[in-house]
Protein backbone atom coordinates (compact mmCIF):
# COMPACT_ATOMS: atom_id res chain seq x y z
CA UNK A 1 0.00 0.00 0.00
CA UNK A 2 1.41 3.27 -0.91
CA UNK A 3 0.40 5.08 2.21
CA UNK A 4 2.03 2.39 4.46
CA UNK A 5 5.11 4.08 3.05
CA UNK A 6 4.49 7.06 4.46
CA UNK A 7 5.24 7.30 8.05
CA UNK A 8 2.58 8.30 10.47
CA UNK A 9 4.06 11.31 11.36
CA UNK A 10 4.41 12.92 8.25
CA UNK A 11 1.06 11.42 6.93
CA UNK A 12 -1.26 12.70 4.80
CA UNK A 13 -3.45 14.29 7.75
CA UNK A 14 -4.38 17.61 6.42
CA UNK A 15 -5.16 21.15 7.84
CA UNK A 16 -9.11 20.86 8.58
CA UNK A 17 -9.46 24.71 7.91
CA UNK A 18 -7.82 24.90 4.35
CA UNK A 19 -7.11 21.59 3.74
CA UNK A 20 -3.91 22.11 2.20
CA UNK A 21 -1.25 22.17 4.22
CA UNK A 22 -0.10 19.22 6.70
CA UNK A 23 -1.89 19.82 9.75
CA UNK A 24 1.02 20.67 12.46
CA UNK A 25 -1.41 21.68 15.91
CA UNK A 26 -4.21 20.09 17.70
CA UNK A 27 -6.59 22.73 19.06
CA UNK A 28 -7.55 22.04 22.83
CA UNK A 29 -10.37 24.33 22.37
CA UNK A 30 -11.63 22.69 19.48
CA UNK A 31 -10.11 19.42 19.01
CA UNK A 32 -9.50 20.88 15.20
CA UNK A 33 -6.15 19.47 13.22
CA UNK A 34 -4.71 23.37 11.98
CA UNK A 35 -1.62 23.49 9.84
CA UNK A 36 0.51 26.40 10.84
CA UNK A 37 -0.64 29.47 8.82
CA UNK A 38 -4.29 29.05 10.02
CA UNK A 39 -3.09 28.46 13.28
CA UNK A 40 -1.67 32.12 13.16
CA UNK A 41 -4.89 33.08 11.44
CA UNK A 42 -7.27 31.85 13.83
CA UNK A 43 -5.21 32.72 17.28
CA UNK A 44 -4.52 36.42 16.03
CA UNK A 45 -8.06 36.46 15.08
CA UNK A 46 -10.16 35.14 18.17
CA UNK A 47 -7.85 37.83 20.47
CA UNK A 48 -9.05 40.34 17.80
CA UNK A 49 -12.68 39.53 18.45
CA UNK A 50 -12.65 39.26 22.06
CA UNK A 51 -10.87 42.64 21.77
CA UNK A 52 -13.77 43.98 19.89
CA UNK A 53 -16.61 42.35 21.58
CA UNK A 54 -15.89 43.29 24.87
CA UNK A 55 -14.60 46.60 23.83
CA UNK A 56 -11.05 46.38 25.79
CA UNK A 57 -9.60 49.56 23.89
CA UNK A 58 -10.71 53.10 22.46
CA UNK A 59 -9.10 54.27 19.48
CA UNK A 60 -6.29 56.73 20.89
CA UNK A 61 -6.00 54.46 24.15
CA UNK A 62 -2.25 54.49 25.94
CA UNK A 63 -2.06 51.40 26.71
CA UNK A 64 0.77 49.24 29.13
CA UNK A 65 1.37 45.82 28.17
CA UNK A 66 2.91 44.30 31.96
CA UNK A 67 5.74 42.50 30.35
CA UNK A 68 7.72 40.19 32.29
CA UNK A 69 9.42 38.95 29.94
CA UNK A 70 7.80 35.64 30.31
CA UNK A 71 5.69 33.53 27.40
CA UNK A 72 2.49 35.04 27.88
CA UNK A 73 3.08 38.82 27.94
CA UNK A 74 6.21 38.64 25.14
CA UNK A 75 3.37 37.02 23.38
CA UNK A 76 0.57 39.41 23.79
CA UNK A 77 3.16 42.44 23.48
CA UNK A 78 4.00 41.07 19.73
CA UNK A 79 0.21 40.33 19.08
CA UNK A 80 -1.42 43.58 20.19
CA UNK A 81 1.03 45.59 18.20
CA UNK A 82 0.32 43.20 15.38
CA UNK A 83 -3.72 43.79 15.27
CA UNK A 84 -2.91 47.03 16.05
CA UNK A 85 -1.25 48.02 13.07
CA UNK A 86 -3.29 45.40 11.20
CA UNK A 87 -7.11 46.31 12.42
CA UNK A 88 -5.95 50.41 12.95
CA UNK A 89 -6.87 50.14 16.70
CA UNK A 90 -5.33 53.90 16.95
CA UNK A 91 -3.25 52.31 20.32
CA UNK A 92 -0.28 53.83 21.83
CA UNK A 93 1.69 50.57 23.33
CA UNK A 94 4.13 50.90 25.61
CA UNK A 95 5.69 47.70 28.07
CA UNK A 96 5.54 48.09 31.53
CA UNK A 97 8.01 45.94 33.70
CA UNK A 98 7.99 45.28 37.50
CA UNK A 99 11.92 44.83 38.73
CA UNK A 100 11.44 43.43 41.96
CA UNK A 101 14.92 43.36 42.57
CA UNK A 102 15.38 39.13 42.59
CA UNK A 103 19.30 38.62 41.25
CA UNK A 104 19.59 35.56 38.76
CA UNK A 105 15.53 35.67 38.14
CA UNK A 106 14.59 39.14 37.20
CA UNK A 107 17.52 41.03 35.83
CA UNK A 108 17.47 38.02 33.39
CA UNK A 109 13.94 37.94 32.51
CA UNK A 110 14.11 41.91 32.17
CA UNK A 111 16.99 41.74 29.72
CA UNK A 112 14.77 39.66 27.71
CA UNK A 113 11.90 42.56 27.74
CA UNK A 114 14.70 45.11 26.82
CA UNK A 115 14.88 42.84 23.92
CA UNK A 116 11.07 42.94 23.37
CA UNK A 117 11.39 46.81 23.12
CA UNK A 118 13.54 46.55 20.29
CA UNK A 119 12.15 43.78 18.36
CA UNK A 120 8.59 45.42 18.69
CA UNK A 121 9.19 49.29 19.11
CA UNK A 122 7.55 49.65 22.04
CA UNK A 123 8.80 52.20 24.58
CA UNK A 124 9.90 50.47 27.79
CA UNK A 125 9.00 51.38 31.28
CA UNK A 126 10.72 49.81 34.41
CA UNK A 127 9.61 50.36 37.64
CA UNK A 128 11.73 48.60 40.69
CA UNK A 129 10.73 48.14 44.52
CA UNK A 130 13.79 49.21 45.77
CA UNK A 131 12.93 52.54 44.19
CA UNK A 132 9.05 52.89 45.08
CA UNK A 133 9.85 50.80 48.83
CA UNK A 134 13.23 50.96 49.39
CA UNK A 135 13.58 47.48 49.77
CA UNK A 136 14.49 44.94 47.01
CA UNK A 137 13.15 41.03 47.23
CA UNK A 138 16.54 40.12 48.11
CA UNK A 139 16.35 42.04 50.82
CA UNK A 140 13.48 41.10 52.09
CA UNK A 141 14.14 37.72 51.84
CA UNK A 142 16.91 38.21 53.86
CA UNK A 143 14.98 39.56 56.30
CA UNK A 144 11.95 37.60 56.38
CA UNK A 145 13.24 34.12 55.00
CA UNK A 146 11.23 32.46 52.30
CA UNK A 147 8.40 31.86 54.04
CA UNK A 148 5.90 34.66 53.09
CA UNK A 149 8.19 36.16 50.39
CA UNK A 150 5.38 35.78 47.81
CA UNK A 151 2.90 37.62 49.90
CA UNK A 152 5.31 40.83 49.71
CA UNK A 153 5.94 40.00 46.38
CA UNK A 154 2.73 39.91 45.11
CA UNK A 155 0.99 42.84 46.88
CA UNK A 156 4.17 44.73 46.06
CA UNK A 157 3.59 44.03 42.21
CA UNK A 158 -0.31 44.97 41.99
CA UNK A 159 0.55 48.57 43.49
CA UNK A 160 4.07 48.76 41.48
CA UNK A 161 1.86 48.15 38.30
CA UNK A 162 -0.60 50.84 38.76
CA UNK A 163 2.31 53.19 40.12
CA UNK A 164 4.05 52.32 36.35
CA UNK A 165 1.16 52.71 34.52
CA UNK A 166 0.29 56.35 36.41
CA UNK A 167 3.85 57.37 35.30
CA UNK A 168 2.93 56.32 31.59
CA UNK A 169 -0.59 58.17 31.66
CA UNK A 170 -1.61 54.96 30.55
CA UNK A 171 -5.83 54.55 30.04
CA UNK A 172 -5.79 50.74 30.77
CA UNK A 173 -2.90 47.71 31.46
CA UNK A 174 -3.04 44.66 29.65
CA UNK A 175 -1.72 41.40 30.85
CA UNK A 176 -0.87 38.36 29.43
CA UNK A 177 -3.49 36.25 31.78
CA UNK A 178 -4.48 33.26 29.60
CA UNK A 179 -7.67 30.84 29.71
CA UNK A 180 -5.60 28.68 32.09
CA UNK A 181 -4.72 31.47 34.88
CA UNK A 182 -8.28 32.19 34.74
CA UNK A 183 -9.74 28.44 35.57
CA UNK A 184 -6.81 28.02 38.18
CA UNK A 185 -8.07 31.06 39.92
CA UNK A 186 -11.47 30.49 39.94
CA UNK A 187 -10.35 26.93 42.01
CA UNK A 188 -8.22 28.61 43.89
CA UNK A 189 -10.37 31.14 45.10
CA UNK A 190 -13.19 28.63 45.88
CA UNK A 191 -10.72 26.45 47.80
CA UNK A 192 -10.31 29.75 49.49
CA UNK A 193 -13.78 30.73 49.88
CA UNK A 194 -13.10 34.35 49.05
CA UNK A 195 -15.78 35.24 47.36
CA UNK A 196 -14.64 39.25 46.41
CA UNK A 197 -12.01 37.22 44.16
CA UNK A 198 -14.31 34.92 42.56
CA UNK A 199 -16.62 37.31 41.52
CA UNK A 200 -14.23 39.30 40.00
CA UNK A 201 -11.47 37.35 38.67
CA UNK A 202 -13.42 36.27 35.60
CA UNK A 203 -14.20 39.79 34.32
CA UNK A 204 -11.97 40.72 31.08
CA UNK A 205 -11.76 43.81 32.61
CA UNK A 206 -11.03 44.71 35.95
CA UNK A 207 -10.45 47.97 38.20
CA UNK A 208 -13.15 50.20 36.46
CA UNK A 209 -13.39 52.18 39.44
CA UNK A 210 -10.13 52.65 40.41
CA UNK A 211 -7.32 55.00 39.00
CA UNK A 212 -6.47 52.56 36.23
CA UNK A 213 -8.27 49.81 34.84
CA UNK A 214 -6.64 46.38 33.80
CA UNK A 215 -8.03 43.86 31.00
CA UNK A 216 -6.78 40.16 29.75
CA UNK A 217 -7.40 40.23 26.06
CA UNK A 218 -5.38 36.53 26.62
CA UNK A 219 -8.85 35.19 29.05
CA UNK A 220 -10.31 32.89 26.52
CA UNK A 221 -6.31 31.69 25.48
CA UNK A 222 -4.97 27.90 25.86
CA UNK A 223 -1.49 28.41 27.26
CA UNK A 224 -0.91 25.57 25.11
CA UNK A 225 -1.63 27.57 22.23
CA UNK A 226 0.39 30.06 23.23
CA UNK A 227 3.19 28.46 23.87
CA UNK A 228 3.15 26.73 20.46
CA UNK A 229 2.44 30.40 18.97
CA UNK A 230 6.07 31.84 20.31
CA UNK A 231 7.39 28.34 19.30
CA UNK A 232 6.21 28.46 15.86
CA UNK A 233 6.87 32.22 15.70
CA UNK A 234 10.76 31.98 17.56
CA UNK A 235 9.57 34.46 20.10
CA UNK A 236 12.13 35.71 22.23
CA UNK A 237 10.95 34.99 26.13
CA UNK A 238 12.44 33.85 29.27
CA UNK A 239 11.20 30.61 31.08
CA UNK A 240 12.57 30.45 34.53
CA UNK A 241 10.94 30.11 37.87
CA UNK A 242 11.28 32.26 40.44
CA UNK A 243 13.96 31.56 42.98
CA UNK A 244 12.21 32.21 45.69
CA UNK A 245 8.38 31.17 44.55
CA UNK A 246 7.08 27.72 46.42
CA UNK A 247 3.47 29.02 46.47
CA UNK A 248 2.34 25.54 46.71
CA UNK A 249 -1.46 25.62 46.92
CA UNK A 250 -1.60 27.12 43.63
CA UNK A 251 0.86 24.69 42.31
CA UNK A 252 -1.48 22.32 42.62
CA UNK A 253 -4.39 23.77 41.59
CA UNK A 254 -2.48 24.47 38.09
CA UNK A 255 -1.72 20.77 38.19
CA UNK A 256 -5.13 19.48 38.74
CA UNK A 257 -6.09 22.06 35.80
CA UNK A 258 -3.28 20.34 33.66
CA UNK A 259 -4.82 16.59 34.17
CA UNK A 260 -7.99 17.96 33.60
CA UNK A 261 -7.19 19.59 30.45
CA UNK A 262 -5.87 16.17 29.13
CA UNK A 263 -8.48 14.22 29.95
CA UNK A 264 -10.86 17.11 28.31
CA UNK A 265 -9.58 20.39 27.16
CA UNK A 266 -13.03 22.24 27.24
CA UNK A 267 -13.00 21.73 31.51
CA UNK A 268 -10.94 25.09 30.97
CA UNK A 269 -13.48 27.22 29.39
CA UNK A 270 -16.21 25.03 31.49
CA UNK A 271 -14.57 26.05 34.49
CA UNK A 272 -14.22 30.32 33.45
CA UNK A 273 -17.86 29.74 32.77
CA UNK A 274 -18.54 28.56 35.66
CA UNK A 275 -16.77 31.28 37.24
CA UNK A 276 -18.72 33.84 35.26
CA UNK A 277 -22.00 32.46 36.29
CA UNK A 278 -21.77 32.39 39.97
CA UNK A 279 -24.49 34.50 41.53
CA UNK A 280 -23.11 35.65 45.01
CA UNK A 281 -25.87 35.26 47.65
CA UNK A 282 -26.36 39.06 48.52
CA UNK A 283 -26.57 38.48 52.23
CA UNK A 284 -22.53 37.48 51.57
CA UNK A 285 -20.24 40.50 53.28
CA UNK A 286 -18.20 41.90 50.72
CA UNK A 287 -15.00 43.88 51.35
CA UNK A 288 -16.19 48.00 51.21
CA UNK A 289 -13.58 49.80 49.20
CA UNK A 290 -12.12 52.88 50.39
CA UNK A 291 -8.32 54.43 50.19
CA UNK A 292 -5.55 54.22 52.09
CA UNK A 293 -5.28 56.46 54.95
CA UNK A 294 -0.86 56.75 54.56
CA UNK A 295 -0.55 56.12 50.88
CA UNK A 296 -3.92 56.96 49.17
CA UNK A 297 -4.33 53.48 47.52
CA UNK A 298 -7.69 51.50 46.90
CA UNK A 299 -7.50 49.49 50.16
CA UNK A 300 -10.80 47.75 52.38
CA UNK A 301 -8.76 48.81 55.15
CA UNK A 302 -7.51 51.75 56.86
CA UNK A 303 -3.60 50.74 55.35
CA UNK A 304 -3.74 49.32 52.17
CA UNK A 305 -1.79 45.49 52.42
CA UNK A 306 1.42 47.09 50.96
CA UNK A 307 1.32 49.79 53.60
CA UNK A 308 0.74 46.94 56.57
CA UNK A 309 3.51 44.70 55.05
CA UNK A 310 6.05 47.75 54.47
CA UNK A 311 5.59 49.22 58.19
CA UNK A 312 6.08 45.60 59.75
CA UNK A 313 9.80 45.72 57.09
CA UNK A 314 11.24 49.11 58.46
CA UNK A 315 10.07 48.49 62.10
CA UNK A 316 11.64 45.04 61.93
CA UNK A 317 8.12 43.05 62.51
CA UNK A 318 7.98 41.11 59.00
CA UNK A 319 5.23 39.11 60.35
CA UNK A 320 3.13 42.29 60.28
CA UNK A 321 0.36 41.48 57.81
CA UNK A 322 0.57 38.25 57.03
CA UNK A 323 -2.03 35.90 57.24
CA UNK A 324 -5.33 37.09 58.87
CA UNK A 325 -5.05 40.50 58.64
CA UNK A 326 -8.09 41.99 60.71
CA UNK A 327 -5.57 42.05 64.14
CA UNK A 328 -3.23 43.87 62.37
CA UNK A 329 -4.33 46.47 61.03
CA UNK A 330 -6.09 46.79 64.51
CA UNK A 331 -2.58 47.10 66.08
CA UNK A 332 -1.93 49.79 63.82
CA UNK A 333 -4.98 51.83 64.79
CA UNK A 334 -3.98 51.33 68.63
CA UNK A 335 -0.08 52.44 67.40
CA UNK A 336 -0.99 55.12 65.40
CA UNK A 337 -4.04 56.33 68.18
CA UNK A 338 -6.74 56.27 65.66
CA UNK A 339 -10.11 54.47 66.64
CA UNK A 340 -13.00 53.04 64.92
CA UNK A 341 -13.91 49.62 64.43
CA UNK A 342 -12.45 47.34 60.96
CA UNK A 343 -15.53 48.14 58.95
CA UNK A 344 -15.13 44.95 56.70
CA UNK A 345 -13.65 41.44 56.22
CA UNK A 346 -10.58 41.46 54.08
CA UNK A 347 -9.82 39.27 51.31
CA UNK A 348 -6.54 37.01 51.39
CA UNK A 349 -3.63 37.72 49.60
CA UNK A 350 -3.42 35.50 46.62
CA UNK A 351 0.12 34.91 45.80
CA UNK A 352 2.07 36.76 42.98
CA UNK A 353 -1.18 37.21 40.52
CA UNK A 354 -2.78 40.05 40.26
CA UNK A 355 -6.60 39.27 40.36
CA UNK B 1 19.51 5.70 16.13
CA UNK B 2 20.42 9.57 15.64
CA UNK B 3 17.93 12.20 17.15
CA UNK B 4 17.82 15.56 18.23
CA UNK B 5 16.22 16.57 21.29
CA UNK B 6 15.47 19.86 22.23
CA UNK B 7 14.48 21.27 26.43
CA UNK B 8 13.06 24.44 26.34
CA UNK B 9 10.33 27.13 28.63
CA UNK B 10 12.57 25.70 31.58
CA UNK B 11 12.99 22.31 30.77
CA UNK B 12 16.23 22.24 29.92
CA UNK B 13 17.50 23.51 33.56
CA UNK B 14 16.45 19.57 34.00
CA UNK B 15 19.48 18.57 31.88
CA UNK B 16 22.11 20.65 32.80
CA UNK B 17 20.80 23.73 30.95
CA UNK B 18 21.94 22.89 27.26
CA UNK B 19 18.74 22.66 25.17
CA UNK B 20 19.74 20.76 22.27
CA UNK B 21 20.96 17.47 22.58
CA UNK B 22 21.88 15.23 19.76
CA UNK B 23 21.97 12.09 20.94
CA UNK B 24 22.28 8.15 19.50
CA UNK B 25 19.97 5.76 20.70
CA UNK B 26 20.21 1.99 20.68
CA UNK B 27 17.13 0.16 19.69
CA UNK B 28 15.52 -1.76 22.53
CA UNK B 29 16.26 -5.56 22.52
CA UNK B 30 13.94 -7.22 20.09
CA UNK B 31 12.47 -4.25 18.56
CA UNK B 32 12.18 -2.84 15.30
CA UNK B 33 11.45 0.61 15.67
CA UNK B 34 12.00 3.27 18.22
CA UNK B 35 8.43 4.80 19.67
CA UNK B 36 7.83 7.94 22.23
CA UNK B 37 6.92 5.83 25.16
CA UNK B 38 10.46 4.28 24.88
CA UNK B 39 12.20 7.62 24.61
CA UNK B 40 10.81 9.23 27.17
CA UNK B 41 12.08 6.42 29.47
CA UNK B 42 15.65 6.65 28.06
CA UNK B 43 15.23 10.51 28.69
CA UNK B 44 14.34 10.03 32.10
CA UNK B 45 17.24 7.60 33.10
CA UNK B 46 20.11 9.25 30.72
CA UNK B 47 19.65 12.28 30.13
CA UNK B 48 18.06 14.00 32.78
CA UNK B 49 20.21 15.14 35.41
CA UNK B 50 17.39 16.38 38.35
CA UNK B 51 13.61 16.62 39.45
CA UNK B 52 12.43 13.83 37.13
CA UNK B 53 9.38 14.51 38.11
CA UNK B 54 9.05 18.17 36.13
CA UNK B 55 9.32 16.11 33.42
CA UNK B 56 7.32 13.00 33.58
CA UNK B 57 4.14 12.12 34.92
CA UNK B 58 3.54 8.16 35.21
CA UNK B 59 5.09 6.63 31.24
CA UNK B 60 4.00 9.82 29.90
CA UNK B 61 5.04 13.78 29.83
CA UNK B 62 3.89 15.42 33.01
CA UNK B 63 0.73 17.13 31.92
CA UNK B 64 1.60 21.19 30.54
CA UNK B 65 4.55 19.82 28.74
CA UNK B 66 4.08 20.17 25.07
CA UNK B 67 6.03 17.81 22.61
CA UNK B 68 6.63 18.28 18.88
CA UNK B 69 8.14 15.87 16.81
CA UNK B 70 9.50 17.34 14.00
CA UNK B 71 7.42 20.55 14.32
CA UNK B 72 4.79 18.54 14.87
CA UNK B 73 2.28 18.53 17.72
CA UNK B 74 2.80 15.10 19.10
CA UNK B 75 -1.02 15.24 19.91
CA UNK B 76 -1.28 14.34 15.89
CA UNK B 77 1.31 11.52 15.16
CA UNK B 78 0.09 9.12 18.16
CA UNK B 79 1.66 10.40 21.38
CA UNK B 80 2.89 7.24 23.17
CA UNK B 81 2.70 4.91 20.46
CA UNK B 82 4.34 7.68 18.05
CA UNK B 83 7.14 5.92 15.85
CA UNK B 84 10.58 7.68 15.21
CA UNK B 85 12.86 7.50 12.56
CA UNK B 86 16.59 7.83 12.00
CA UNK B 87 16.83 12.06 12.46
CA UNK B 88 13.99 13.30 14.04
CA UNK B 89 13.63 16.33 15.93
CA UNK B 90 12.25 15.91 19.28
CA UNK B 91 11.14 19.40 20.93
CA UNK B 92 9.68 19.27 24.79
CA UNK B 93 8.47 22.35 25.69
CA UNK B 94 7.07 23.29 29.41
CA UNK B 95 4.61 25.73 29.16
CA UNK B 96 4.57 25.62 33.51
CA UNK B 97 7.21 28.35 33.86
CA UNK B 98 5.95 31.79 34.96
CA UNK B 99 4.11 34.49 32.00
Amino acid sequence: MEADAKPKKSGPRLCCICNQRRAVLKRPKTLEQICRECFYEVFEEEIHQVIVENQLFKPGDRIAIGASGGKDSTVLAYVLSELNRRHNYGLDLFLLSVDEGITGYRDDSLETVKRNELQYGLPLKIVSYKDLYGWTMDEIVKMIGLKNNCTFCGVFRRQALDRGAALLKVDKVATGHNADDIAETVLLNILRGDIARLSRCTSITTGEDGPIPRCKPFKYTYEKEIVMYAYFKKLDYFSTECIYSPNAYRGFAREFIKDLERIRPRAILDIITSGENFRISTSTKMPEQGTCERCGYISSQKWCKACVLLEGLNRGLPKLGIGRSRGLNNDIKKDTKQGGGTKSIESKQCGSLDF
Amino acid sequence: MQLTLEFGGGLELLCESVKVHNVNIDLPKGADKLTMRYLLSWVRTDLIKERPEMFMKGESVRPGVLVLVNDCDWELTGQLDTTLEEKDVVVFISTLHGG
